[in-house]
């Protein structure tokens, strides 16, 4: 199965940057989804209840990120382990970029499932993923444009990668352990914009944090949509 | 003779509990202190099994326990078998790849069982099943046959290299290639046969019961061949001897082949019920069903038809690649070999043949047998052939295959077969008359001012059925016999019971059995009953398929009734003082021919259990046991005329009239046969229009339930006409011919030739949905 989407968002790209490190809006933004854990810097988990129709499943999501190249462009890779409903698993190129006073993102997807999923959804899934994707987008775009814009959010993040250290022991927060492993200055910056958070959320501010969020979005929205039927 | 005699179409005795919900089938049973199982099934078409952590669902509220493949295996269950051995070309023998019930290491198809939960509630045993954990690492999978044959495709069995079992050929190849090079026509078609789900409208299920005071295990199982089971069960799969394995298949609600196997979830259950010493209870949903049954056809075929300047056939040559799926089933290696390629003799004599099939491995569930198994196949080839030639030479189609018709019996052909009897023109000719074939162009043109366009196609299908002759079967590699066996106990009082190793799983066996018993003793069929599918009770038997039960059931069933009645009429003659030659048994009575002498036949059965006055050295009771073995195949055949209207704006295709004109031989129950030449047909009509299996490039299956796998329903299909001609078969002592496939063998390529004549293409693969159809009209 292969989607893709285009979605402007109305607020600045610095804003939505910031928007996708928090947590809780991504949680209030896709339905279902009681969970996001930062395994590692290069790992991060999402647990999604899913129900509607006939099928219930818990989804627990696993989702790797690669050629990041903040703030433009990178590719998630993920899994979705649904249990006896199936699995799914893909992976998506996304883009962000400036769009007048908005943000334009832009993904192209590829997923593969299996399972009852498969069996019982597979010729509805395009359909579906499509709505679904619209419907998240459409939340996260209400709530980030909703959200007070705060300067901090406006950091642009680093345009290179360094070498990931350990994660920061003394800051265990998942913010700070995702800052610390995707690269020093970017944790330096979470550290920095910590305390300067948006309203959005006490943890912001970690550069590519948000590209890790936006994957684990992206991903669930797919099963999402997998998992519908 | 009589009015519920052979001939009378009486009303089946079975559907009363059918239909007011009195029958009993296996999900049915309850049982004290019974468990439900649920299988965990893997979500991969192909890969490891690095581990498995049943921990927590263990823990989970009503859970007896979790197994998994490897326990099965360290307790020495065996594996599943294939029991027909076939041989390839060069004489090695089928490939068989090792298939527990519960892989230990490896999948190969989606839905395969890893593990299996038992718990107090169906429900619980859900909800552990899903707290399974079960790791994979996945391996590239390959669903086609051709892609599961080519250089550098995943490989399913180390026992297989290149994912082949066998390359197995019939007929001679010289002839054949020097009948084709030498012939004033040839006609080839690329055929596939499209992959069929049977859907039995009872899905599969399996209680077991193990009783550790007497260390006996019986299973109620959705079964057709219950005591082939236990055999197998016992003697391959090492659950228990077969005296300490009772097997019941009480009420089956179809099965169309898919229920002779015996599959995982019956010897899992067996095997679990002794672990947790409590019964369980498995029942398929529907989605598992679609998984785990054993599918049907998937072919692809390449068939060259060669003929001489007068049209007459010179040669066939075929190549077939048949998919087995992941493992090799019960009967899985004979259906694209002994009981497909030995019929592409059709109808017709044709002097030279050669057929190769090259069955496969691919990470799909099992294929095996499914109504026709083999024969549909075979026929399709064939009647495609036959029609695609009529339009290449530009002659008749009725009339070329009626210039190349078989019309001496026996008749050998050039792969195997027999054919005992026969009359293809009668067929043809009752068939081309109720169709009004000659009116044909006229509809079409009419057809044509609506804006439709209309087409006419024929098939004229042979089957071999009845299943078989034991030593040629044998000859052949099947692992057993394939005789049947039939009890007739007279009780004291007149009645009487059929014991019979044929099961009735909807053919109405307890009807036409008992109309057998009516017709020769003159008693109401409601005075006789007839018992099937227990191996505690039938003696033993090979059970229902291949349309074998009344060409072979009912012949060892007259068999053991002209036993019975030899004895009755010694006591009859005994007791009246006549000689046994003058003794008649009619109409309920046993009579001294030409003396008003006789007697109630019920006071000679009672006679006979008192012993107070039998001849000198009789022993008491009347009861008396055959195994009949058959001496040939028989070989239904007839005429199928599909005329179509299809809609070119939208591709639909809407059959205006189907006509079928069967010779079955003797006919028990006219009306059972006719209900059997509509189902056959409906599911034949379902292959062409609708049905198709569908595996995605991943191995996972996108058709796995009604949402996505279109079974016909009643406004696909008209009101059939049917008609009926008669060459009795001379192998069996009714003169009966098998009638529960032929439908589901001559249909399909009747309505594919309706269609492409209709709008005037050579060829369209099956099912011929709107949307293939519009394609092929707008090109």
């Amino acid at each position: 199965m292969e989607m893709s989407g285009e979605y402007r968002i109305s607020a600045p790209r610095e804003r939505v940057w910031a928007a996708l490190n928090d947590p809780e809006l991504l949680k209030a933004s896709i339905p279902g989804c009681e969970s996001l854990d930062m395994l590692s810097p290069t790992e991060m988990t999402a647990k999604v209840v899913a129900k509607i129709g006939p099928v219930k499943a818990t989804f627990n999501g696993k989702v790797h990120l690669l050629d990041l190249n903040p703030p433009e462009s990178y590719t998630i890779s993920g899994e979705g382990q649904g249990g006896v409903a199936g699995f799914a698993k893909g992976g998506a190129d996304v883009k962000l970029t400036v769009d007048g006073d908005g943000t334009l993102l832009t993904y192209s997807a590829k997923a593969q499932i299996g399972g009852k999923l498969a069996q019982l959804g597979a010729r509805l899934i395009d359909s579906t993923a499509k709505m679904m994707a619209d419907q998240f987008f459409g939340r996260f775009s209400e709530l980030v444009a909703a959200a007070e814009p705060h300067p901090a959010a406006s950091a642009e993040p680093t345009s290179s990668i360094e070498p990931a250290p350990a994660p920061l022991q003394s800051q265990p927060t998942v913010a700070e352990a995702f800052g610390a492993g995707a690269s020093i200055e970017a944790a330096k910056q979470a550290a920095a914009s910590k305390k300067s958070a948006l309203n959005l959320s006490p943890t912001i501010g970690s550069v590519p944090r948000w590209v890790w969020i936006l994957a684990v979005a992206i991903l669930v929205v797919v099963i999402l949509k997998m998992v519908f039927w | 003779m009589g009015v519920e005699g052979i001939g009378q179409r009486v009303a089946r005795k079975e559907d009363k509990r059918f239909i007011t919900g009195k029958g009993r089938y296996t999900d049915d049973m309850k049982l004290p202190g019974m468990t439900h199982a649920i299988f965990v099934r893997s979500p991969h078409a192909h890969a490891k099994v690095t581990s498995i952590d049943t921990a927590k669902a263990a823990s989970m509220p009503g859970v007896v326990a979790v197994l998994t493949g490897a326990e099965l295996v360290a307790d020495r269950i065996g594996n599943l078998i294939c029991g027909w051995m076939v041989h390839s070309k060069d004489g090695s023998p089928m490939k068989m790849g090792a298939w527990p019930a519960m892989a230990p290491e490896t999948v190969r198809f989606v839905g395969q069982a890893v593990a299996v939960v038992i718990a107090e509630t169906r429900d619980q045993a859900r909800d552990a099943a899903e707290a399974v954990s079960v790791d994979y690492e996945e391996l590239p999978a390959v669903v086609s046959v051709l892609d599961a044959i080519a250089p550098g495709a995943p490989q399913l069995h180390p026992e297989a290299p290149g994912n082949k079992i066998y390359e197995w050929s019939i007929g001679d190849k010289a002839a054949t290639d020097a009948a084709l090079a030498g012939a004033a026509h040839v006609v080839t078609l690329d055929i596939t046969n499209n992959r069929l789900v049977p859907n039995p409208m009872e899905p599969r299920s399996a209680v077991a019961a193990y009783d550790s005071g007497d260390d006996q295990l019986t299973l109620w199982t959705t079964s057709q061949n219950p005591h082939l089971a236990r055999l197998v069960l016992s003697a391959f799969y090492n659950v228990a001897p077969e005296h300490k394995l009772r097997v019941i298949a009480p009420d089956v609600g179809g099965g169309f082949g898919s229920k002779i196997y015996i599959y995982p979830e019956e010897v899992v259950a067996l095997w679990a019920s002794r672990k947790v010493n409590r019964p369980v209870k498995w029942t398929s949903d529907r989605t598992e069903a679609f998984l785990t049954d054993a599918h049907g056809r998937d072919h692809v075929t390449k068939a060259e038809l060669a003929f001489d300047i007068n049209h007459k056939i010179l040669g066939l040559r075929v190549h077939t690649y048949a998919n087995l799926g992941a493992y090799m089933s019960l009967f899985s290696s004979a259906v694209p070999t002994y009981l497909y390629a030995t019929l592409l003799s059709g109808q017709y004599v044709i002097p030279n043949i050669y057929a190769e099939v090259d069955s496969v491995y691919t990470n799909s569930v099992a294929v095996d047998a499914y109504r026709g198994a083999g024969r549909p196949e075979a026929t399709y080839v064939v009647e495609r052939l036959m029609e695609t030639a009529a339009r290449e030479l530009k002659v008749d189609p009725a009339e070329l295959r009626r210039k190349n018709f078989i019309t001496s019996f026996p008749y050998q052909t050039p792969v195997i077969m027999t054919y005992d009897a026969g009359d293809y023109n009668a067929s043809l000719d009752v068939a081309l008359k109720a169709a009004d074939y000659a009116g044909f162009p006229a509809r079409k043109a009419e057809a044509k001012a609506r804006g439709k366009l209309r087409g006419i196609g024929l098939s004229c299908y042979i089957e071999a059925c009845g299943i078989a002759p034991s030593k040629a079967v044998g000859s052949l590699g099947a692992g057993v016999g394939l005789w049947e066996s039939a009890e007739v106990r007279v009780n004291p009082v007149g009645t009487v019971e059929v014991l019979t190793g044929s099961h009735s799983h909807g053919q109405g066996h307890e009807t036409t059995f008992a109309q057998l018993v009516s017709d020769r003793l003159g008693i109401p069929t409601s005075q006789v009953s007839v018992l099937h599918g227990d191996t505690d009770k039938v003696q033993f038997g090979m059970g229902t398929y291949g349309s074998r039960s009344g060409a072979v059931g009912m012949s060892a069933i007259v068999k053991a009734m002209e036993k019975v009645e030899a004895k009755a009429k010694k006591i009859a003659a005994h007791l009246m003082e006549a000689a046994e030659g003058d003794i008649v048994i009619e109409n309920g009575e046993v009579k001294v021919a030409g003396t008003d002498k006789k007697m109630p036949f019920a006071l000679v059965a009672l006679a006979a259990y008192t012993g107070h006055n039998l001849p000198e050295g009789m022993e008491p009771g009347l009861k008396e046991t055959s195994f009949y073995d058959p001496t040939n195949f028989t070989f239904p055949a007839g005429t199928y005329v599909c005329e179509v209207e299809v809609d070119p704006e939208t591709g639909h295709t809407t059959i205006a009239n189907f006509v079928a004109a069967d010779d079955f031989g003797r006919l028990i129950n006219p009306m059972i046969v006719e209900g059997q030449v509509h189902g056959g047909v409906v599911q034949g009509i379902g292959q062409a229009l609708l049905e198709g299996a569908r595996y995605s490039a991943e191995g996972q299956l996108l058709t796995a339930s009604y949402m996505d796998y279109a079974m016909p329903r009643a406004d696909d299909v008209p009101s059939f006409e049917l008609h009926h001609t008669t060459t009795l078969c001379p192998g069996n002592p009714l003169g009966m011919k098998g009638c529960g496939e032929a439908g589901a063998i001559g249909s399909p390529p009747a309505v594919i030739n309706a269609i492409t004549d209709a709008i005037g293409i050579r060829d369209l693969t099956m099912p011929a949905t709107p949307d293939k159809v519009w394609s092929a009209i707008h090109g």
